[in-house]
């Protein structure tokens, strides 16, 4: 009986949620239809006799505006089910947390392993490398925009010096790796510093836009500046590394590594100790960021990205504040490049544009500022998830980017959206995502 | 009375163009409490702003226990063993509310531990809310909270900038009264800047008018209370 009046009454209520989002959908389409006539709808090809003839496809545009509309209704019949979005609350947090702690464990175990688990190629090695260099630099941008806060659009400049000043004093010094990593850092971090004193007074957008123009002065000199740089053409021959003096050479004399430990030569050995080496110093970069939160310096850092006007009142000296934060950025970003150079054995300006600052930028905003394991996370996705979707090939922009745009509207926080305090006089309790900044520098 | 503990002496400070403060001369002595009333816009905030060196005054000379720090940079300032409480409280949001009373120990250096018994025990809420945010806190407790964070250096000297703002009459009172106690028991000097005339008056050992940059009255706290242009112009003539 009840059951029955129950089913009687449902569809009488459907139609008040089901026209709206009819409404809704259809609107989408049409949207859908305005945007994708004049993109996908014409097409202007070359024809026989060589002039241009536009080609129609409506059948094309018809499919994609189906799909806008059943893709946005599918959307709004979710939503009813599920309710309002709840925001994060601070159980879930915890738990995100909890996960978190063992997430990070297994992840590190994982990279470790990675050269030894069977079906571990070539491939699967320079992807690895690749991810920790992102990794690394995520790590080395989250301490100037992360934790201190300054919008920093040129990120790469400082990759490229570190890439440039290692080519060119090893081919023109004949210096060794392990002597130029440290002065290629050293370098990199003064030109954070460089850089750091004109933009001491900026701040936000303003800063982002002078950080973007030094990001792309140090690309222009580097193309002109042929005389040292060797302009477009690049620096080719950059010595490769070496184990601590043992060259990886296919000869397996005593003098290599292959020969000294006595194994049978193989260039995977190279590729093996590139990785453990990228891995070391992203580790490094971790390590670094994570002892100098719990220090003054790093206090000072988040202090100064949450009111710079009451850290001047507490007598923080704003200058070397700024200034630790792009040098100590900058550092990393020169040993990461460094590391590049020698393991691509030539550089070009053409690796320094200013979408590689846009994508570390990118890996450390939906990493969740500050946050350590989300950016690792967020390495992996986006430079992972690109290789991926290798196959697609002019649709893999397509495919990342609306996974970005997904990343942004689930949580807009960051995929790591929580912040731990540096310091708790009982139990540690995890900042919930809702109080951590939103999708702004 | 000695030489003053901070001694601010004929100082103008302008923003460009725009004149903020005109030949402004103005003592507080060690164990006092002093509180400075004015409009809106009279240059009250920017009297604390100009003692702490930003912006640095155009003119005159800004003294702290003898020495003189009108050109010092804001940070050397600050760590002489002045503190200042912003205006709008400033708080840092995402940092817990002990992560906040450390920053305010940091640059000084003391031992934080009895600074932190001290604030707790001045502000038995601040211990409660120890772990929250300090962007979730009521106006209040960020109040508090600031307070609190500026006495983490161990101040001799504490400006405070308008600490009664947008605050509850009883939370008000509550402010007023920790002041007070941090006075008497702690023998901590205060300049207070203050638009509740009536009771940062009450307060105050002493007081100071100042209309567009100028100081126009000064005397004891009672005596100001008790003048008719104060009454008129401050206390809207009700008390």
């Amino acid at each position: 009986m009840s059951g029955g009046a129950a089913a009687a009454v449902a569809p009488a209520q459907r139609p008040a949620v089901a026209v709206p989002a009819l409404k809704d959908a259809l609107l989408t389409a049409l949207v859908a239809f305005g945007l994708f006539v004049p993109i996908v709808g014409l097409r202007t090809d070359v024809g026989a006799n060589g002039g241009l003839v536009l080609r129609q496809r409506w059948g094309d545009v018809a499919v994609l505006v189906g799909l806008a509309f059943a893709g946005r209704l599918l959307m709004l019949a979710w939503r009813a089910v599920r309710g309002d979005a709840k925001p994060a609350t601070a159980a879930r947090t915890a738990l995100l947390r909890k996960a978190g702690t063992f997430v990070a464990p297994v992840l590190l175990a994982l990279a470790v392993l990675l050269p030894f688990i069977p079906g571990t190629g070539r491939y699967e090695l320079d992807l690895g490398i690749l991810v920790l260099t992102y990794v690394m630099l995520g790590w080395g941008l989250n301490i100037v925009v992360g934790l201190a806060g300054l919008l920093d659009l040129g990120y790469v400049a400082f990759y490229a010096v570190g890439a440039y000043a290692y080519a060119l004093l090893a081919t023109i010094f004949g210096l060794s790796f392990w002597i130029c990593l440290p002065l290629a850092g050293i370098l990199a971090a003064f030109w954070g510093v460089l850089l750091g004193f004109p933009v001491l007074r900026l701040r936000g957008d303003y800063l982002a836009i002078v950080t973007l123009a030094f990001g792309e002065i140090i690309r222009v000199v580097l193309l002109n500046w042929v005389s040292l740089t060797g302009g477009p053409n690049g620096v080719t021959g950059i010595p490769r590394p070496t184990f601590f003096g043992l060259p990886f050479s296919m000869s397996g004399e005593p003098g290599t590594f292959a020969g000294f430990f006595g194994i049978e030569p193989s260039p995977v050995h190279r590729v093996i100790f590139l990785y453990y080496l990228i891995l070391a110093l992203a580790l490094l970069t971790n390590w670094v960021s994570i002892r100098l939160r719990r220090q003054p310096l790093g206090r000072a850092w988040e202090a100064l990205r949450e009111d710079e006007i009451a850290c001047r009142a507490l007598g923080i000296n704003i200058t070397t504040t700024k200034l630790t934060a792009f040098a100590l950025g900058a550092m990393f970003a020169g040993i990461a490049g460094s590391f590049f150079a020698t393991r691509q054995g030539f550089i070009s300006p053409e690796s320094f544009t200013f979408i590689e600052s846009a994508i570390i930028l990118a890996i450390v905003v939906l990493g969740g500022m500050g946050s350590q394991i989300g950016i690792a996370i967020a390495a992996l996705v986006m430079i992972g998830g690109f290789e991926v979707f290798r196959d697609l090939d002019e649709y893999r922009m397509l495919v990342f980017g609306g996974a970005m745009v997904l990343i942004m509207v689930a949580r807009p926080r960051g995929l790591v959206g929580s912040r731990t305090p540096t310091v708790a006089l009982g139990t540690r309790r995890a900042i919930g995502a809702e109080h951590v900044a939103e999708g702004r520098g | 009375m000695s030489a003053p503990m901070l001694s601010v002496d004929t100082v103008s400070t302008a923003y460009g163009a725009v004149q903020a403060l005109r030949d402004v001369s103005i003592e507080v002595a060690q164990g006092e409490i002093v509180t400075l009333v004015g409009a809106n816009g009279a240059g009250k905030s920017t009297l604390l702003m100009t003692i702490c060196g930003d912006p640095r005054a155009r003119a005159g000379r800004v003294a702290f226990e003898g020495r003189d720090i009108t050109a010092l940079p804001t940070h050397e300032i600050m760590r002489l063993g002045l503190a200042q409480v912003p205006e709008g409280r400033r708080v840092f949001p995402r940092m817990t509310v002990m992560e906040n009373l450390l920053m305010g120990a940091q640059v000084a250096g003391h031992d934080p531990a009895p600074l932190l018994a001290q604030v707790f025990a001045l502000f038995p809420r601040l211990k409660e809310r120890e772990a929250q945010r300090g962007g979730t806190l009521s106006g209040g407790e960020q109040q508090m909270l600031a307070i609190g964070r500026a006495l983490m250096s161990k101040p001799r000297l504490l400006l405070l900038d308008e600490p009664s703002l947008g605050l509850a009459p009883l939370i008000v009172r509550q402010i007023f009264a920790a002041i007070r106690d941090l006075n008497e028991r702690e023998g901590l000097t205060v300049l207070l800047v203050e638009q509740n005339a009536y009771q940062a008056l009450r307060l105050a050992h002493r007081g100071y008018v100042l209309v567009n940059g100028r100081i126009t009255l000064r005397g004891t706290g009672r005596e100001l209370l008790a003048m008719p242009e104060v009454r008129d112009a401050y206390l809207g003539g009700g008390h």
